[in-house]
């Protein structure tokens, strides 16, 4: 009854999962959703040029995403106007890369693979990979965490207890390219926000600590892309949205829960 | 052996140069207050001196291995961030939950561990940072107007807790204020800023110096209408203290000086 391919697409989406939850929490506490957003948009460029260039779609996602990032962090620090600076990159960079994955000949492209990912068509190399980006950004976050937590507190206090906030900056963001390059495949370039977003915004209702706030994130994610493969194979939906809308619901349930909790 | 000392510190924002040739050392357990007006380069100095600021030129030297207590000015923390008492106290380092207690019960927040940060008033936030501060062991505690948003029985209870910290620890104190009628009373030192050091010295021997009679002309009288405010506060009296003999005299001879 389980098939292979479907065995695959969980493994994959639970290693996703697992990652994006304490980023995503990151996301959320220090407001950089739009940050997201514009890195996971950049990646479609990075999949035109690797098209092009005819190298990895990892290699490309994780090369573009990266400078991406670089480049919005080294704006922010200069006190660009961030908002209006990340509308336009994000949006220009999705744009660029749409028309140059137009110029790439010979095979035909499935954009719709790059823009809402494709998880039910992956391949064992891309369960290892994602699973090598996810422990990576994981032994990242885990080892940096203190450092990490303080900065995202107040980059004033973590300073003044010799913790370097733009070297966590760093760190947060060397790992967002990291997962936009796993989570391409998984959720598409459209969708890599939302399951970093979503499952960090859902476990805030249940957590009073940080840590645990970023443990039930991963849990909710991975419930999330179970119960969204569940749903694509019953209702014959695509798979990648169908694990954001399985996330999306648990929001929801998660923000009543808090609701009654409040008024009760 | 001085704690911290700045040399012709320079420091400019954004184009603007904010502190220009400050000097200034900290000896142990002294209370030094900074002084002035907005945007006099006040906070801007705690921060070089933190090294959160960077410097244009001069420079800072610590003691070797000089501990550091800071208390911000104010502490935004994202509604999304859920955060006890307990784990706020030991970031970045780890503390024990005997130190946890013993430091929160100092700062009478006995008890209080599990406690939601955000759920705070502004007074318990104050004591919570003061309490993580502290929890540092530091040679100097370095206060950014820690009063803000305190009403005025706060403000005098959290000065009074900070005198009792500073008994205790033998720390010296670093404070930023413009609440100059407290100030004046319980520091050994009081440096008046205005870009750069304008006058300091005894709280005496300041708020009688002419630079800071020029800087803070209708803060003086303020200082001290609120001193003899403080000795003849009567509930049940029925005369109007701005027109009173108390306030008058000082405001005259404010006149003069200016």
């Amino acid at each position: 009854m389980y098939e292979p391919f479907l065995i695959r697409a969980a493994l994959a989406g639970v290693g996703l999962a697992l990652a994006a939850g304490p980023l995503g929490c990151f996301v959320v506490w220090r407001r950089m959703a739009f940050f997201g957003d514009a890195t996971a948009h950049a990646a479609i460029l990075g999949v035109a040029l690797a098209l092009g260039f005819s190298v990895s779609i990892y290699a490309g996602t994780l090369g573009v995403a990266l400078l991406m990032a670089l480049t919005v962090s080294a704006l922010a620090g200069r006190g660009w106007a961030i908002d209006t600076t990340l509308g336009v990159l994000a949006h220009s960079s999705l744009a660029v890369g749409l028309v140059a994955i137009s110029f790439v000949s010979g095979v035909r492209v499935d954009l719709e693979a790059y823009l809402f990912g494709d998880i039910l068509a992956v391949s064992w190399n891309d369960v290892w990979l994602i699973w090598g980006g996810a422990g990576l950004v994981l032994a990242g976050l885990a080892w940096r965490w203190p450092g990490l937590l303080t900065a995202t507190l107040s980059e004033d206090l973590a300073q003044a207890s010799g913790v370097n906030p733009a070297r966590e900056r760093l760190v947060l963001t060397l790992a967002l390219a990291v997962v936009v390059a796993v989570a391409i495949k998984v959720v598409g370039a459209l969708l890599i926000a939302a399951m970093l977003i979503i499952p960090a915004a859902a476990a805030r209702g249940f957590a009073r600590t940080p840590e645990r706030m970023a443990v039930f994130a991963s849990l909710i994610g991975m419930v999330a892309v179970l119960a969204g493969l569940w749903a694509s194979l019953r209702f014959d939906t695509p798979a990648g949205p169908s694990v954001v809308c399985a996330a999306a619901v648990v929001f929801a349930l998660s923000a009543g829960f808090g609701g009654m909790r409040q008024k009760g | 052996m001085t704690l911290i000392e700045a040399r012709d510190l320079t420091v400019r924002l954004g184009g603007a140069t904010v502190l220009e040739g400050v000097d200034l050392a900290l000896e142990p357990g002294e209370i030094v207050t900074i002084v002035g007006p907005n945007g006099s380069g006040k906070s801007t100095l705690l921060r070089a001196l933190l090294g959160i600021q960077p410097l244009a030129s001069g420079r800072v030297t610590r003691k070797p291995g000089l501990r550091l207590g800071y208390v911000p000015q104010r502490l935004h923390i994202d509604a999304g961030l859920p955060l006890t008492v307990r784990r706020f106290l030991s970031l970045p380092r780890r503390h024990g939950a005997a130190d946890t207690a013993a430091v929160l019960a100092r700062v009478s927040m006995a008890g209080m561990e599990e406690r939601q940060m955000l759920g705070l008033s502004g007074g318990q936030l104050q004591r919570v940072l003061l309490a993580r501060a502290l929890l540092a062991r530091p040679d100097i505690l370095v206060l950014d107007e820690p009063t803000q948003g305190l009403d005025q029985p706060g403000e005098a209870a959290f000065y009074e807790l900070i005198e009792e910290v500073r008994a205790e620890f033998g720390c010296a104190i670093l404070m930023v204020s413009h609440d100059l009628h407290v100030v004046m009373s319980a520091s050994d030192r009081v440096i008046c800023l205005n870009g750069h050091v304008c006058c300091q010295g005894t709280p005496h021997v300041v708020s009688n110096a002419p630079e800071y009679r020029a800087l803070f002309g209708l803060g003086t009288r303020g200082t001290l209408a609120l001193y003899q405010h403080d000795h003849d506060h009567h509930h049940d009296h029925d005369h109007d203290h701005d027109r009173g003999p108390a306030a008058a005299p000082a405001k005259m001879s404010e006149a003069d000086h200016v």
